[in-house]
Formats: structure tokens, sequence, C-alpha cells
């Protein structure tokens, strides 16, 4: 088993901690992992991504292959449209699909949206309406966990005892919005599978 | 004890902390910083605490570190590639003197510049010193190496290099921890035939560093950084530090089995590569950085077999992944997805709320009433007022240049010469400059735009802010009443350009403090405020 995560998203936006609960998750899990991450100027507002790779044998490379990814797990619409060539024949496109609008360029959404539907069945999600139920509007990136998470060889509970790992310093309250979060978003992606 | 997820840079960090280190001395710069910051999260529980903060600039982290060694103990000094020609003085010449407790050089170089003026590989200095350099492909093996580094740096007693490239620090994986190591004891040695480097003395440990290259050489012949993966046919290829992992990826993903020679030590393991290269026809040379090796390997008068970079196998720049080693092969090349042409770029911006963009603002409507109105600036977050809307500023080439570069247009006439600089980098290398346009009486302006913290970087300590700023400008020479004070606020705009403007006019040295606090650090003080309470 190998999965291959392209997690994207605009610098502030919090891909990490996404790509910190699946990292957490992993290692419990008893997986090989390699995850890399953004820092220093693009993190001003700029575009970021992480290559996140789990598998039960060993990884040479800590960045994915053109081709050779699973999924795109997106914070950002338009953003989750630049790693493309990423993205393996059979691989599925996972984005939130509100825009995050710090360019005066901006594309139309619906040509984002049109683009997106090109992919093969991608999983769209209001994440900012869900979080809101779950919430706070903050929790948007566990929601987006959540819809990725019917695509990532883990198990939903080792998912969600990591995000509780992540939060515990933050209190009970807190731990909880986040997992109902990640939740309503799991539970999105089941729908939207089984009309499809 | 279970595996404990590392970036590449806090591998190396637990490495030195595992293998005894007193002391770290750092100045931030990515991707090198985590490595610093790593230490300094994970201090507070020692029995004895390793000294951790904030160096004001590479060069005096460097022989801080190296006069830690000097006195017995084991100090680790870290830097991104540019910082090393910073500190290249004391590197080089400690390579002459040589070191008394272990000292390590951790160097991260960002090919592809990522976060960087440029993408110098460092294993240039490392030969340049005649060093033993280092270059582990894996987080485990960074962590690894790190701990031989010291033992290795102790036993020869030469300074060791520990090269990384950005996707290496920047990337995590599970590393296991050996046993840690006791810090060494006090031991400063009287050695000034060693240390004080007159000439006399100089040219003997310079003829021992020279001789013990051949010892050096066969440590690397037999260290495990340095290994042959033995395979099929008679193309090979020389995979150096993390090109190794883009290689093997390859061979993984392709079925592939051809001979690969890992380097991962240097100086080149000499029978290792003529046993591999007698055994095979062509040898692809994968670096991560610039053709050091390659060149090397192909000799002036090429010998035929060898390809890379420097033949179009492989791009001149950039860094490397595992397509493009696939290409390179003459792997046949998968189609994948385009990235639709509705796809804009994102570049980074100033944040919102950011006292940057005020500074900017009441500049750019100063200077747009001068004919020349070149600003000469430097490298931080304030770099990005270059870019729309603001194009505030026309240079940004090494930090300190601002000022230094402004003085010397007004010395041939420039006016008016008007230099910006961030806290930081101001005491990093800002403060000689000027104190040369002081005793030179040259006519410049400096704005100092100082938001409490190295914000570019991630928000370290600044060395100096506030009115210690103001302080150190007084004494290097600028007079009281041309060292002023703004603050960076909308509400300020008319206010700040009439300072602007005095001082920029004034025939002399001066310097506006425009001083606010970082937004981002603000913000985060506030949330941690109200996550305790
Ligand atoms: C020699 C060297 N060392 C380190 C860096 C990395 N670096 C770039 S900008 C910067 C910090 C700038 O801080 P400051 O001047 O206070 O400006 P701010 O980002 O806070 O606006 C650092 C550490 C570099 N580019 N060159």
């Amino acid at each position: 088993m190998q999965t291959n995560i392209i997690l994207a998203g605009v610098g502030g936006q919090g891909i990490l901690s996404i790509a910190a609960v699946i990292d957490h998750a992993a290692l419990q899990s008893g997986l090989i992992i390699r995850q890399t991450e953004v820092h220093g100027m693009s993190q001003r507002g700029g575009s970021v991504q992480s290559h996140l790779r789990i598998s039960n044998r060993e990884i040479y490379s800590d960045l994915i292959a053109e081709g050779t990814a699973n999924l795109i797990l997106s914070v950002e619409p338009h953003e989750a449209l630049r790693y493309l060539p990423y993205l393996a024949p059979e691989g599925r496109v996972i984005t939130s699909t509100n825009p995050f609008i710090n360019i005066e360029n901006y594309p139309a959404m619906d040509d984002i949206l049109s683009e997106l539907h090109r992919t093969n069945r991608p999983v769209l999600v209001n994440a900012a309406e869900l979080a809101l139920e779950a919430g706070h509007a903050r929790t948007s990136n566990m929601v987006m966990l959540g819809a990725a998470a019917p695509y990532i060889d883990i198990a939903v509970e080792q998912l969600e005892s990591a995000i509780e790992e992540l939060f515990h310093i933050k209190g009970g309250d807190i731990v909880a919005i986040n997992i109902k979060a990640f939740r309503k978003g799991q539970k999105l992606s089941q729908t939207q599978e089984t009309e499809k | 004890m279970g595996k404990k997820l590392l970036l590449g840079a806090e591998a190396i960090a637990l490495g030195a902390l595992d293998a005894g280190i007193s002391g770290v001395y750092a100045y931030p710069g990515t991707p090198s910083t985590e490595i610093t910051e790593y230490i300094q999260k994970n201090n507070a529980d020692r029995e004895t605490p390793v000294r951790s903060s904030w160096s004001a600039n590479e060069k005096t982290a460097y022989e801080a570190a190296f006069g830690m060694s000097y006195a017995g103990k084991r100090s680790l000094v870290c830097m991104k590639h540019v910082g090393l020609n910073v500190a290249a003085d004391a590197f080089i010449n400690s390579a002459i003197t040589g070191v008394n407790g272990g000292l390590v050089i951790a160097v991260a170089d960002d090919p592809s510049m990522h976060s960087s003026q440029n993408e110098q590989d460092s294993r240039v200095y490392g030969k340049f010193a005649m060093v033993p350099v280092l270059e582990p492909s894996s987080q485990q093996d960074l962590y690894n190496a790190t701990i031989e580094a010291f033992d290795l740096s102790e036993s020869v007693q030469l300074p060791v290099l520990l090269r990384l490239t950005t996707r290496l620090a920047h990337s995590r994986a599970g590393v296991n921890r050996t046993t840690a190591r006791i810090q060494n004891t006090l031991n400063a040695v009287y050695a000034p035939e060693r240390f004080v480097l007159i000439p006399h003395h100089a040219r003997q440990q310079y003829n021992l560093l020279l001789s013990i290259q051949k010892k050096l050489e066969i440590l690397s012949e037999q260290s495990w950084l340095n290994r042959l993966i033995p395979g099929l046919g008679r193309n090979g290829v020389i995979a150096f530090g993390i090109a190794f992992n883009y290689v093997m990826e390859t061979r993984q993903a392709f079925n592939l089995n051809f001979p690969v020679l890992q380097i991962g030590q240097y100086p080149l393991p000499r029978k290792l590569i003529a046993t591999f290269f007698e055994s095979c026809d062509t040898v692809l040379i994968a670096e991560e950085g610039y053709p050091v090796y390659e060149e090397l390997l192909r000799g002036y008068l090429e010998n035929g077999k060898v390809k890379g970079r420097l033949d179009g196998t492989l791009p001149r720049a950039g860094e490397l992944n595992a397509d493009i080693i696939a290409k390179g092969l003459g792997i046949e090349q998968k189609k994948v997805r385009q990235i639709p042409d509705i796809v804009v770029n994102r570049p980074p911006a100033l944040c919102k709320g950011c006292g940057h963009r005020d500074l900017y603002e009441a500049l750019n409507s100063v200077m747009g009433s001068f004919t020349e109105h070149h600003v000469f600036s430097d490298i931080g977050c304030y770099t990005l007022g270059a870019l729309e809307p603001f194009n505030a500023i026309h240079t940004c080439i090494d930090m300190g240049a601002s000022i230094t570069m402004a003085k010397g247009a007004a010395d041939a006439g420039l006016r008016p010469a008007v230099a910006v600089i961030g806290d930081s980098t101001f005491t990093h290398s800002g403060m000689t400059g000027l104190l040369d346009a002081i005793n030179d009486r040259s006519p410049l302006t400096v704005i100092i735009a100082d938001n409490d913290t190295t914000a570019m970087t991630g928000g370290q300590q600044s060395s100096a802010t506030g009115s210690k700023l103001v302080e150190i400008c007084r004494g290097l020479g600028v007079e009281e009443h041309h060292i002023r004070k703004i603050v960076p606020l909308k509400s300020q705009l008319e206010i700040n350009m009439t300072v602007l403007r005095d001082e920029i006019i004034y025939d002399g040295v001066s310097v506006v403090i425009a001083q606010r606090e970082c937004i981002e650090t603000a913000t985060r003080k506030k949330r941690n405020l109200a996550a305790r309470t």
C-alpha cells in the first residue's frame, strides 16, 4: 500500500495541521511517512503545498512524482488546479469550494469549477459552511480532512485520535468541535460518493 | 522509545542534543531555522541546558561556536547557504587552526531558490576549507550522521560541514533515537602555535591540514554514508546526497536495477569511485546543487563516460526530483495532466495590516516628488515592497547592502540616497555600513523598518529593536536630531511623510526608525494569551 497526497492551499490557511494529523495517525498505524512543508517566504500569503506520502514499504523520495498522486487535498479551489500534473490517472481531487482571494486576477469561479469537474469525480466541499455548523470557522481544515478520510488508508479512529492529540492542549471543547467538523466532512464525501 | 516524527532540520537538532552539545549558535535563514528552534523548544527540561539564543549574524555565530569548541565543549552552528558567505572567513581559518571540542556546521542550501537570492552549493566551501563534508539523504541518516559528525570532528580535530538542502530540511519522517551522550567538560588548551595564526604558525598548520587529506579520504572510503547498491548492466549512477532518493525512487518505480553508488561523505572516496567507474560504460552524476563533482569526474578533457548537468542530461540549474532523474535515464515520459490555463500565480505578499505597507505608502508619496527616486533596500519581509502595488524599492542584494550601496551612490553624487533595512538586518550587517557613512559624511537617509522581530523567517528574537536601535545610531555618530521615530500607521501618514521628506532632503546622515510590531507576532501573542486565560 502506498498513498501519495498533495496538500494545497495558501500560506496561513493551515494545511500543516491536516498534515500533522495524517502523519500522527500514520505513525500510530506503523506506517512509513515522508511529508514536505513550505517554510519561509511563500508562507506570506503565497501558494503553499505539502507532499505527503505514506506507505508500508520504504519511501525514498520526499517529493511525489508527476502523475502519481492518489489525492489532491486542497483547502482552496484555485490552488487545487495548480497541482494537477501530479494527479494519477485515477486520482481524486478533494477541495474546498471557498475561494481565498488575495490577488487581483483571481480567475472566475465558474471556470475553476468547470476545470475541477474535468477531473475524475471531484469531491467539492463548502468547508466554510460545515465548519461554522461544527462550531468554528477555523475548523474548515478538519472538514477537509474528514472529506478526504474515506480515500486515505488509515482507520478513522486513528485519525480522530490524532485530532485529539493535536488539539488537546487547547482544551476539550476545541477537540470536540474539530472532531465534529471532521465527521461533517466525512459524511459529506460519503454522501457525494454514493450519489455518483 | 518510539519513532519521532521530525523534519530533517529537527533530526539534526536532536542528533546534536544527543551528541552532547553545550551550545548552538545561529542566525535564522530558511531552510536552516528549524534546527535552532527545535533546540530552543526542547531545552528546558535538560539537566544541563544548551546555550541556544540567536546570534547577530552568521559570523558572530560561527566564531562563538568556535570559541566553545576551543574551551573543549561541543558546539553546533547553523545557517543557510548565503550565511556561510558571511561566516566564511572564520570557517576557512578554523580549518587551519583545527578545533578542540567537536564543531559541526550545519548549512542548508536552497536549490531552486525557494526562499533565497541564489542556489550556491556549500560543498564548494567544504572543499575550499578542506574539511570533511557529510551529506546524508534521509532524516534518520541526518540524525545518525550528526552524532557521528561530532565524533569525527574530535578525532580529526577539524570542523565538519553537514550539508543539507531544502527538501530534506523541510520534510518529515519517523526517526529512531539512540542514547544521549553527556556534555564534554571544560577543557580549554593553551596552544598558541595552533590558534595564533601568524604566518609562521599558519604555514605549519596549513601543512598539517594538507597532510591529513589522505586520511580524510580513507575515512570516506570506510564511511557508511558512501556505499554501493549493486545492480546489473554497465550504465551506473553516482548519487550524491538527496539525489540518492530520487534515483532510488525511479529505480523502484520502474523496476530497474542499474548499479548505484551513493555518496554522502567527502572528500570523495577515490577507490570506491574508481572501481565503480571501471565497471561502467556510462555514469550519470546526480548532484543536488552545482555540478561540483561532475566537473571533476568528467575531467577537463572529458573521459566520455560522464553524463549529468553539464551535458544537458539533467538541467543545469534547480533542484532535482524523480521525474528529472527518470528523464535523464531515458525513461519514456508518461503523459500527465496540464495545469489549466486559467491558473495564475499567487506570489507572497505583505500581510494585511503590516506596518511595512504603511511605511511604503508614505515613502512612495515622498519619493514621487524627486526625479531620482532610487531606494536601496535589503532582505526581509520588507523586500516584498519591490512587488505590486508598491514597487517601492529598487535593490536587494545581500544582508546589509542597502546602507552601503546608498552610501556609494551618494558618494557618486546621487541625491537623494535612501536605504530601507529591517531591524534584524541592521544589526546583522547594517551598523558597520552606517559607521562608514558617518565617517565619510555621505549624505543618506537610512530607514529602519523596526517590527520588533525577524519576521521573514518566522518571528525570531531580533538582536536590537526599539530604543536600543536609537542608542546604536547615536553611538555610531548619527546626530541626535536626525534620528527620528515614526509609527507606520495609516492615521500617521501625513506626519510620517513630513518626517521622511525632511530627513531625505537633509544633506547629511539621517536615520528614520519606523516602529510598529509585526502583525503576525502580535496576533500570535494575543492568541497564546487567550489560550492561556
Ligand atoms: C546572510 C543571510 N542570512 C540570513 C538570511 C535569511 N533572512 C532573510 S531576511 C531575514 C530576516 C530579516 O529580518 P528583519 O530585517 O528584521 O526584517 P523583517 O523580515 O522582520 O521585516 C533573514 C534572517 C539571508 N537572506 N542572508
